[in-house]
């Protein structure tokens, strides 16, 4: 790591962790309804949608709502693609997707994957980019919140019936957190050289006299919510690597905070709730302790060239710079690919296909821990709530006694419900890969052979489980097969993780609190980040070791001996 | 669950009128008024025809010109209405074979001193506008040379060219090679 480097790693820290305990305060006031000018616009809203703002929901009601709302989003969203090409805003005259696309697509953005099958310049009209995609950015972004939201509460109250109301949850996150927020960040990103009109794309004649027509569009406003959001779809099928939906280091410097940002700040709201601030800055200590490990080794990996190359004459100064811009550069690559992949981001300013071995196992480990290393707006909250009753469940089975959480105590249902919830995730990735790698229709969709065919598979199933939506992009997604089976995987890892999230936070609500005796573990010090840590390490490790041997481990040894494909 | 089909639809309405056509619409007003030029794709016009954009590369293939990095955008390169990386493993035959061939051609192009990184790598876009300042470096004397430019000259003009790395540490610096090939034109035009 060069001094630069260094930097602005630190700058990042120092800006996310500053950040964080100023927008908890925010949200912890906004969500329990306390900012002035919020409620101004969010009573005729209620009023027209019939909801009763202060009547709260059991966690079944809640769960319940939250389907409804999803699945209505999602219809929305597959009806608008579909019928793409009879909307308006279509200056390219783009036909509409097709039905496996369109169901690939849709519930991707529902979900908080957007991956990408699609190929954004080439595919979508101005009219789906914003009515269809920009708005399942900020639900399901707002959905996240919610689900967290409800987490925290668990632990909160005390022998509550109720865990919060969604529909007043979700508006608030969406108007008072995540509108404001993305239009800052869209006009700075303007400022910075991102397009935003509607403009049929433009036809330049080269200085060498060749046709370039270029692709334009309403980006800015797109880009913001994407990263704010933790969504990740591209505006552009080359993503956040493409000049206009990144145009320099500072948009790009800007778009890694607003991955980070909710997320960590979701840790001091919990904090403030529970109110012991020590509970969330904890949480937040065990993630930067994982995210630092990360950006440490695939920096230094994406550093170093690829041995290949350098041996047929090419200056390994630069690094590994296939598939990576000059104005990034490799650790500025590095960096977003983790930020993007420990939180559930999966917008790219590189493609990690090209990155080396272990330079893209880093991306791929990041969204097999769960990612829960910040991790998604809300979800990656509700992730390490699970990962941190494990942890107590395991804590308390070595010592013999019966575990709580402030206060709270951890039985047997909590256990069930967090492991059932955690594993879901490893099952679709590892049942999903192999099915794909003994079909004809899975295969066919390899670019590479040899151990970087199964990584790309492995990938693409790892980032629809987790909800994630970067991609190891050789990989031909947008077929009949992986348009179903992903968009499948999609489903399992977003809702059949957040059901149980809610039944654990519902029986959690309804328990009374014992006051804690000398006897308790205190979960705010370095010993409870050492386990979480460890545990989060342990089950990804072991659930994951036999694949990831097989891809980019075997890969790099056959790098280092010179094996090509 | 029928309770929850009212609010589900009118939320939904609402707010996707709200962040699908209010937000976009407004960023679109305020981004155009406040700053028209990047809003509109920064976008450079040369005797009242758009030639490209700052931000999008373009093919370069005469010796008069600084040439792009390799493109993976498209089916021959540098296709900005579809936009690629390579996504190549790092063990891909096809990848070694296609580094190879740029290597040789950039010797023979401009000497055959070792060949910088970026010059024969594909960006994450295919659509990368800058070279790294080293692979300026490397093409400056034959620019220089097929427009009867001295070497200083050039070297003085890629210098103003090249972006340093934002707030001076982030990110890597380079140089811009629409915008400068554009300068060389206008202060040494080449007549065919």
């Amino acid at each position: 790591m060069t001094q630069n480097d260094t930097l602005q790693l630190g700058l990042y820290l120092a800006i996310i962790l500053a950040a964080t305990p100023v927008l908890g305060l925010y949200l912890t006031r906004l969500f329990n309804g306390e900012i002035g000018w919020l409620r101004l616009i969010e009573r005729p809203v209620y009023a027209a949608a019939g909801v009763a703002p202060e009547r709260e929901q059991h966690w079944s009601a809640y769960a319940i709502a939250m389907l409804v709302f999803n699945l209505a989003g999602f219809l929305l969203l597959f009806a608008i693609l579909r019928l793409q090409d009879v909307l308006p805003l279509n200056p390219q005259d783009l036909p509409a997707l097709s039905s496996d696309l369109a169901f690939n697509t849709a519930v991707s953005f529902v979900t908080n994957t957007n991956w990408q099958a699609y190929g954004g310049e080439s595919t979508m009209s101005y009219f789906s980019q914003m009515v269809g995609l920009t708005v399942q950015n900020f639900l399901s972004a707002a959905t996240g919140i919610a689900i967290a939201l409800v987490v925290i509460r668990a632990f909160a109250r005390k022998s509550a019936r109720t865990v919060g109301n969604f529909w007043t949850d979700m508006t608030r996150a969406t108007l008072g957190l995540l509108l404001p927020g993305a239009a800052i960040i869209a006009v700075i990103l303007i400022w910075q050289g991102m397009p935003q009109n509607f403009d049929a794309y433009t036809t330049a004649t080269t200085l060498e006299g060749a046709q370039q027509v270029i692709a334009q569009g309403p980006v800015a406003s797109q880009v913001a919510i994407k990263m704010l959001g933790t969504n990740g779809g591209g505006f552009f099928n080359a993503n956040a690597a493409h000049p206009f939906e990144n145009p320099t280091a500072l948009s790009n410097f800007l778009q890694m905070l607003a991955i980070f940002v909710i997320g960590a700040a979701l840790t001091n709201v919990f904090g403030r709730m529970v109110k012991d601030q020590r509970q969330g800055w904890a949480i937040l200590a065990t993630m930067m302790v994982l995210f630092v490990a990360g950006v440490l080794i695939a920096g230094h990996v994406e550093a170093g060239a690829n041995p290949l190359l350098a041996q047929l004459g090419a200056d390994p100064a630069l690094g590994n710079m296939e598939g990576k811009e000059v104005r990034f550069g490799t650790f500025t690559s590095a960096l977003f690919a983790v930020i993007t992949t420990a939180a559930s981001c999966g917008a790219v300013n590189a493609m990690h296909s090209s990155f080396l071995p272990l330079g893209g196992m880093i991306p791929l480990l990041n969204i097999m821990l769960g990612e829960v290393i910040v991790g998604g707006v809300g979800a990656g909250f509700y992730g390490i709530a699970l990962f941190i009753v494990a942890t107590l469940f395991i804590a308390g089975l070595m010592v013999g006694r019966s575990p709580e959480y402030l206060g709270k105590k951890i039985e047997a249902r909590e256990a069930k419900l967090a492991v059932l919830a955690i594993l879901i995730s490893p099952m679709a990735i590892l049942v999903g890969t192999a099915i794909a790698l003994v079909t004809e229709p899975g295969l066919a969709g390899l670019l590479s052979a040899g151990p970087h065919g199964l990584s790309e598979v492995l990938y693409g199933f790892t980032s629809a489980a987790g909800n994630n939506g970067s991609a190891f992009a050789g990989l031909t997604a947008n077929s009949v097969f992986y348009n179903t089976a992903l968009g499948i995987t999609m489903l399992l890892g977003r809702f059949a993780m957040i059901v149980p999230v809610l039944a654990m936070a519902g029986g959690l609500a309804a328990k009374k609190a014992t006051p804690a005796s000398a006897g308790s573990f205190p979960t705010h010090g370095p010993m409870f980040v050492l386990l979480l840590a460890g545990t989060i390490l342990i089950v990804g490790g072991l659930t994951f070791f036999p694949a990831l041997a097989l891809g980019p481990i075997v890969e790099h040894l056959l790098l280092a001996a010179g094996q090509t494909f | 669950m029928l309770s929850h089909i009212r609010p589900a639809l009118v939320l939904l309405a609402l707010l996707t009128a709200i962040t699908g056509l209010l937000y976009p619409l407004a960023m679109t007003g305020i981004g155009q008024s406040l700053f028209p030029r990047q809003a509109h794709g920064s976008l450079i016009e040369r005797d009242g025809k758009v030639v490209g954009s700052a931000l999008i590369a373009q093919g370069f293939s005469a010796p008069q010109y600084f040439q792009s990095r390799p493109s993976g955008a498209g089916k021959d390169g540098f296709d900005a209405t579809s936009s690629s990386g390579s996504n190549l493993a790092p063990t891909a035959k096809a990848l070694v074979e296609r580094v190879a061939g740029d290597v040789e051609t950039y010797k023979g192009r401009d000497g055959s001193a070792s060949v910088p990184m970026d010059a024969v790598t594909t960006s994450g876009s295919g659509l990368d506008p800058h070279i790294s300042p080293a692979n300026a470096a490397r093409q400056t004397a034959r620019v220089a040379e097929a427009r009867g430019m001295s070497i200083a000259e050039v070297k003085a003009l890629v210098d103003s060219h090249t972006e340093a790395p934002g707030l001076a540490f982030l990110g890597q610096p380079g140089v811009n090679v629409l915008t400068l090939n554009l300068a060389l034109d206008k202060i040494r035009p080449v007549t065919k």
